[in-house]
């Protein structure tokens, strides 16, 4: 390719001429047009962290069960009875924005891929989603079609697919109108010995280009990730990539099957940054090289060139190295699936990656370079960019009797049975706990008569206020999640949403969030496996809240859930953790400050770490004792909303509680102060017991009734409420919101 | 008694229902590859969920030409016992084994919820084990799961008594609730819901338990 590099060429590849420098230093010469391609999508901030990397290092990584930390295309955590779990979580925002359904779709195939490339099989899949709000006068018609959009999107790849989407969280807030949030989860399993791994390795093998052929489709989508969005974002919609499930699905079962062969030396799938990312990463990982011909590359369109081979990210595709000689027996799993596998290139010793088309050399760059060493970037950062008041001024002109249902049909709050019933959660016959049963969702392993729990959460109003706190909160929260349905936390995955890493301010937010996430994570034991960084979630210089997204995995025994609802009547409905600290200078990020007041001031709720880690310890020894009939955390709109979802139970039943304290009603009602949980129990003494064990209170606040909810605040009456008037308002909102 | 499960490579409740029948059931069964031309020796067969060659065109257009098809028309001619469950039931509609078609539900959305089913006839070889009115719980999984077909065919439907199930609070549109249907000669049943999904406790029902042992009845007294 005779195309000259000029300085504007490397501007448009978003390089800068630092980079570019550097580019040439490494190469001892002026990269051609297709090295240039390559090395601006392997140095893309998408796919080399080089804003984040620095920071991302404090994270704790290791832990007793950790197999696979970081660094691979997901983590590896081992269950016992020789299984291992994969899973990571991945975001694919900025296609989601400009492409909803595609986005969507191909953001669930991405993160699947990434399971099964590590020879594991998708069992469960979670999503965290945030939308522009839904009645906005001037953006909600576009935000209702991008929330419909994406839902389907996911429903489509996942139910196609045959993999169960259990849980997630939906949040609608302004600052996502221009660029809303699609990170997804996915867990699989698999024999602890059956682990594959990306690495190339074995001079003279064979590597193998399996699946869908390569198209026009998603060149310099990684680039895309990595920038904001401007009024000529929307011409780049050929960027996302059209995701073909069926493909997928046939994928997973050929490259399982073909794994048990013991022909596959290693294997990664290409996803972002395509054919170019997954060699030069194989490579790099097992340090050697590899040479392909792209003449070989099955291609769906004619007259592509190398650059655009090298860059495409069409979909379902996977790259692998198999051992010399065995081919074949790789080649017929695949033919018996219907699909492509093509060797299209080899195994060196020599460390670069050599790319050849029509026999020329198009781009020889060493692959190490290449894959690890990227710019790094300790970015300068300030304080945190924080609009909000610090002080607290608010009167309440509405009382908790009216304020619970305008909560309970709040689109932050209500039912999202419109958005996960369009998901299957049920294939495969593991999941003990689909969405809104429990406080996190449960999928049983068949093989080893364990379950694991999953939990994702993030706030962004709370990081907004402070990131430190608000992502200590997230990792707090998916702990507690975990441990309300009787599960240990073990490990976890984050996706941290952010805009302009440029801009002090911004990155401020992320080193904060990303300092309190690894506080949070080391306390709890949870040390990170992997995950996935999105920055320039911008549009017009309008940033999303900093929004670092927790995904918790926890273990625990295959047995029928400790559920939400109130089961049975006259059972005593205890508080464990108590009342707690309702500081009102933490109430201003609380979901009754933004749909009641309309204000974001202060701080977010004091979470004291030792405290929330003994209500933790506490209500898995007494879900473990089988004390409970019903367990839910005090989370967003905190304890009258919780009271409520509680009662929502098919049994219908209620309860009346009365709580000795004195702080403002609104206060008590809906403060979101963690390290809560409400119980219904037939032992109050025994769970009593247990809590003075752990030094946590646990007061019996109130009973369930047959009929009806009541709060009392020192037998004075805040709220009496008809059941099927809340429900009424929790059930139908999100879907009179969508029409 | 041997279930066979038949495999398309876009198959999902493929291990659903050989899990169903083997581990809740207790029975042996056998996976039988979509390019077989034969079934082996196997009592009964199982169409099971899933996007059989993708869907892309319509549910199960393509998946009655594939070579296993005809083996199975071959087995339901010679009264073999033969279940389609969801996209299994979409196949055995495009394959002809059964009248009527199923479209998108009325809503146009995927739906995956718990349904309750009336069992409106038990003389047939997968409700034997039910009483006729006996209300099950089972869950629906599906975005073109609205049994459609004319009002005659419905009629003669109705007249030989080859509605099997039909849905309580219709969740997809289907005409005169119908949720699943019998063959003339009362050996092949389709039905949009998952009885496979419904075979343990743990599973929120043990309902769907009822078809496969009305199956299980049938193949002992032959």
């Amino acid at each position: 390719m005779s195309t000259a590099i000029t300085p504007e060429l490397v501007t448009q590849h978003q390089l800068s001429p630092d980079e570019y420098r550097k580019i040439v230093g490494i190469l001892g010469r002026e990269p051609s047009y297709t090295e240039l391609g390559i090395f601006s999508v392997m140095w893309s901030e998408h796919c080399s962290y080089k804003s984040s990397r620095l920071h991302l290092k404090k994270l704790p990584t290791r832990g007793k069960l950790v197999v696979q930390g970081p660094g691979e295309n997901a983590g590896i955590v081992d269950i016992g009875g020789g299984y291992v779990i994969a899973f990571k979580i991945e975001s694919h925002n900025h296609p989601s924005f400009i492409e909803p359904f595609q986005g969507a779709a191909t953001g669930v195939g991405g993160i699947l891929r990434d399971i099964f490339t590590m020879g594991a099989r998708p069992i469960a899949v979670l999503d965290s989603l945030r939308f522009g709000r839904l009645d906005d006068a001037a953006t909600g018609a576009r935000n209702r079609r991008i929330l419909s959009g994406v839902v389907a999107g996911i429903a489509h790849y996942g139910n196609c697919f045959g993999v169960p989407t259990v849980g997630g969280e939906c949040i609608f807030e302004s600052c996502y109108d221009g660029n809303p949030l699609i990170n997804v989860f996915a867990l699989g399993v698999c024999r602890k010995e059956d682990v594959f791994y990306a690495r190339a390795a074995g001079a003279g093998n064979p590597v193998i280009y399996v699946g869908a052929r390569t198209g026009r489709d998603g060149i310099h989508g990684a680039s895309m990730a990595s920038a904001e969005f401007t009024e000529e974002s929307k011409q780049k919609r050929p960027n996302v990539q059209v995701g073909d499930p069926f493909m997928e699905k046939l994928l997973l079962e050929a490259c399982l099957e073909a794994m048990q062969t013991g022909a596959i030396v290693g294997i990664q799938d290409m996803g972002a940054a395509g054919l170019t990312c997954s060699t030069c990463e194989m490579g790099s990982r097992g340090s050697v090289g590899i040479e392909i011909e792209l003449d070989r590359v099955p291609q769906r369109e004619t007259g592509m060139t190398p650059y655009e081979i090298m860059l495409s990210e069409s979909q379902e595709r996977m790259l692998l190295v198999a051992e010399k000689g065995r081919e074949d027996e790789v080649f017929r799993v695949f033919r018996k699936w219907g699909l492509e596998a093509v060797e299209i290139g080899v195994v060196t010793t020599d460390g670069q990656m050599r790319v050849k088309h029509h026999g020329t050399t198009v781009a020889e760059i060493p692959a190490r370079e290449l894959a690890d060493e990227a710019p790094l970037y300790d970015r300068p950062h300030t304080e945190p960019l924080r609009g909000a008041d610090h002080r607290f001024s608010w009167s309440a002109n509405v009382t908790v009797q009216d304020a619970l249902p305008t909560l309970l049909a709040s689109p932050d709050l209500c039912s999202k049975r419109w958005i996960w019933e369009q998901y299957d959660y049920q294939v495969r016959t593991n999941t003990i706990a689909g969405p809104e049963r429990t406080d996190a969702a449960i999928v049983r392993i068949k093989e080893t008569g364990g379950s694991v729990a999953m939990s994702l959460d993030g706030n962004g109003r709370y990081c907004y206020l402070s990131p430190r706190e608000g992502a200590r909160l997230a990792v707090a929260e998916c702990c507690r999640n975990l441990s309300t349905v009787g599960a240990e936390p073990v490990a976890a995955t984050n996706c941290l949403n952010f805009g302009n890493p440029e801009r002090p301010e911004i990155m401020a937010q992320l080193v904060e969030a990303i300092e309190g996430m690894a506080e949070a994570c080391r306390f709890f034991g949870t040390p990170i496996t992997g995950g996935n960084v999105s920055l320039y979630n911008e549009t017009l210089g309008e940033g999303v809240y900093p929004t670092p997204v927790l995904g918790i995995v926890g273990l625990l025994k295959t047995a029928a859930p400790v559920t939400i609802p109130f089961q049975n009547a006259g059972r005593a409905v205890v508080l464990l953790g108590g009342v707690g600290r309702c500081d009102e200078t933490r109430f201003g990020g609380t979901t009754y400050a933004k749909e009641i007041l309309k204000q974001l001031w202060g701080l977010p709720p004091e979470l004291d770490l030792d405290r929330e880690k003994r209500v933790q310890s506490a209500i898995r020894e007494i879900v473990a004792a089988g004390l409970v009939e019903s367990a839910h955390d005090l989370s967003d709109g905190g304890l009258a909303v919780a009271l409520a979802e509680c009662s929502f139970g098919a049994a219908g039943i209620g309860a009346a509680i009365d709580l000795a304290s004195d702080l403002r009603p609104e206060v008590l009602a809906f403060h979101e102060a963690p390290s809560r949980i409400l119980i219904s129990t037939a032992h109050p003494g025994k769970v009593a017991a247990i809590a003075e064990r752990h030094g946590i209170e646990a007061p019996v606040v109130g009973v369930t009734i047959e009929k009806g909810m009541e709060i009392r605040q020192r037998a004075m009456t805040l709220g009496s409420w008809e059941i099927a008037t809340l429900r009424a308002a929790y059930s139908g909102a999100l879907e009179s919101y969508v029409r | 008694m041997k279930f066979g499960v038949i495999v398309f490579p876009g198959s999902n409740c493929d291990h659903d229902a050989f899990y169903a029948v083997s581990a809740n059931l207790g029975q042996p069964a056998e996976f039988i590859w979509h390019d077989s031309s034969t079934l082996g020796a196997v009592d009964a067969v199982i169409l099971p969920g899933g996007f059989a060659y993708g869907d892309y065109l319509r549910c199960g257009a393509i998946a009655k030409f594939s070579p296993v098809m005809k083996a199975v028309r071959r087995f339901a001619s010679d009264g073999g016992l033969v279940l389609g469950v969801c996209n299994g039931f979409q196949i055995l509609v495009e394959a002809g084994l059964l009248p009527g078609a199923l479209i998108r539900n009325r809503g146009l959305k995927f739906i995956c919820r718990e349904v309750r089913l009336t069992v409106e006839t038990a003389d047939s070889p997968f409700t034997s084990a039910a009483q006729k009115g006996q209300i099950l719980r089972m869950p629906i999984a599906h975005g073109e799961g609205c049994y459609f077909a004319d009002e005659r065919t419905l009629d003669e439907l109705e007249a030989e008594d080859r509605i099997a199930f039909r849905y309580h609070g219709n969740p997809n549109g289907s005409l005169r609730d119908i949720a699943g249907i019998l063959s003339r000669e009362r050996n092949v049943m389709g039905m949009m819901p998952h009885p496979e999904r419904a075979t343990e406790p743990l599973m929120g029902s043990s309902d769907g338990l009822t078809v496969f042992q009305s199956m299980l009845r049938a193949a002992v007294r032959v």
